[in-house]
């Protein structure tokens, strides 16, 4: 994980289609009864793929502001 | 708390949206709010009116001046807004059945008269929110549920469309070129004229499960696989670029006058300034 980056999800928004699991080129996600879990966050690069292919909104990168 | 783009350019008490899992149409929606967000349009200088469709739900879930009208008619509405209000960003969010059938006289028509709309299909091929019907993009001997033995009508190519009937900016982009999608939306705003833009999506209910494609994930490895640039196009062969989708700005001319400065050089004209 990247220094003041956080990768964040809205499990209540997620629908399951796996694309961010597909796409993601650090093996970070899974899905769990048809829920994103980010399983790896160490590995995540904050590449924001997932964040850009999810039709629902469930999974984004966040800045921490100072 | 979602994404800062999300809480900024969405109703998001409305969340989650309607539209299936792996639907294209939620990728797209946000490639239009990160267009309109990259250009820093006030919230209050934006329009989105949409039709009828699953595209056209997308009005109900961005934080702008929306309107959802009737079938085919969002063009027509989006006209009178624009004619009443030049300096407001007027957006339409449609689909392939919205814009080219019931309402592809309307599309012809705007892009006849050159007005300054940015029009966005959200193309999936097919009537999804009635049950998977063959819409006017749905590839030749591709399956719907009217359409049990293969569709034999053609279908349209929404750019050349446009292009023929006078629009002055069109491209296509796609639901899997994220940064590609979002660039030809913020063109379509800037360009002074009329801007069709077409966004290919993915329908894994229907277009998905009547053609055999597989999973929504297969789908879009077909889209990643299929989708090619306009520039690496033109240095194909015709026959290796059979069945591809062609990505990019297809067409622009800066050169024609836009339909709401014309109209108000007739009310000078008319003494109507006075």
């Amino acid at each position: 994980m990247k220094k003041g980056k956080k990768l964040l999800t809205e499990p209540k928004w997620c629908k399951g289609c796996g694309y961010c699991v597909e796409w993601c080129p650090k093996k970070v996600l899974s899905i769990k009864h048809e829920k994103v879990v980010v399983e790896n966050p160490d590995d995540c690069i904050c590449c924001g793929l997932c964040e850009q292919r999810c039709p629902d909104y469930a999974i984004w990168i966040e800045t921490e502001e100072d | 708390m979602p994404s800062k783009l999300v809480e900024e350019t969405m109703r998001t008490r409305r969340l989650p949206h309607i539209w299936c899992p792996g639907c294209g149409h939620g990728i797209l929606m946000r490639d239009v709010c990160q267009a309109i967000s990259n250009l820093g349009l006030p919230q209050e200088e934006v329009t989105i009116v949409s039709g009828i469709g699953c595209s056209s739900r997308a009005a109900g879930y961005m934080n702008y001046n929306t309107l959802h009208t009737t079938h085919g008619r969002a063009i027509a509405f989006a006209t009178g807004i624009k004619m009443a209000k030049p300096e407001m960003h007027v957006i339409v969010i449609t689909g392939d059945g919205d814009a080219t059938a019931i309402g592809g006289n309307h599309l012809i028509h705007a892009a006849r008269r050159n007005i300054d709309l940015t029009v966005v299909v959200f193309n999936n091929s097919i009537y999804g929110m009635t049950g998977g019907q063959y819409s006017p993009t749905t590839p030749t001997g591709e399956k719907g549920t009217t359409a049990p033995y293969g569709n034999i009508d053609g279908d349209f190519d929404i750019p050349k469309l446009s292009e023929a009937a006078g629009a002055t900016f069109t491209g296509r982009g796609d639901c899997f070129h994220v940064p590609q999608m979002v660039k030809l939306i913020e063109d379509g705003i800037k360009h002074h004229g009329f801007s069709v833009i077409e966004g290919v999506s993915i329908c894994p209910t229907y277009y998905g499960r009547k053609n055999k494609k597989g999973s929504a994930v297969q789908m879009m490895h077909w889209q990643e696989d299929n989708c090619i640039d306009i520039k690496k196009a033109a240095k194909m062969e015709p026959k290796d670029l059979e069945g591809k989708i062609i990505l990019g700005e297809m067409h622009k001319d800066a050169s024609r006058p836009e339909y709401c400065d014309e109209y108000d050089k007739i009310i000078k004209k008319a003494g109507g300034d006075k």
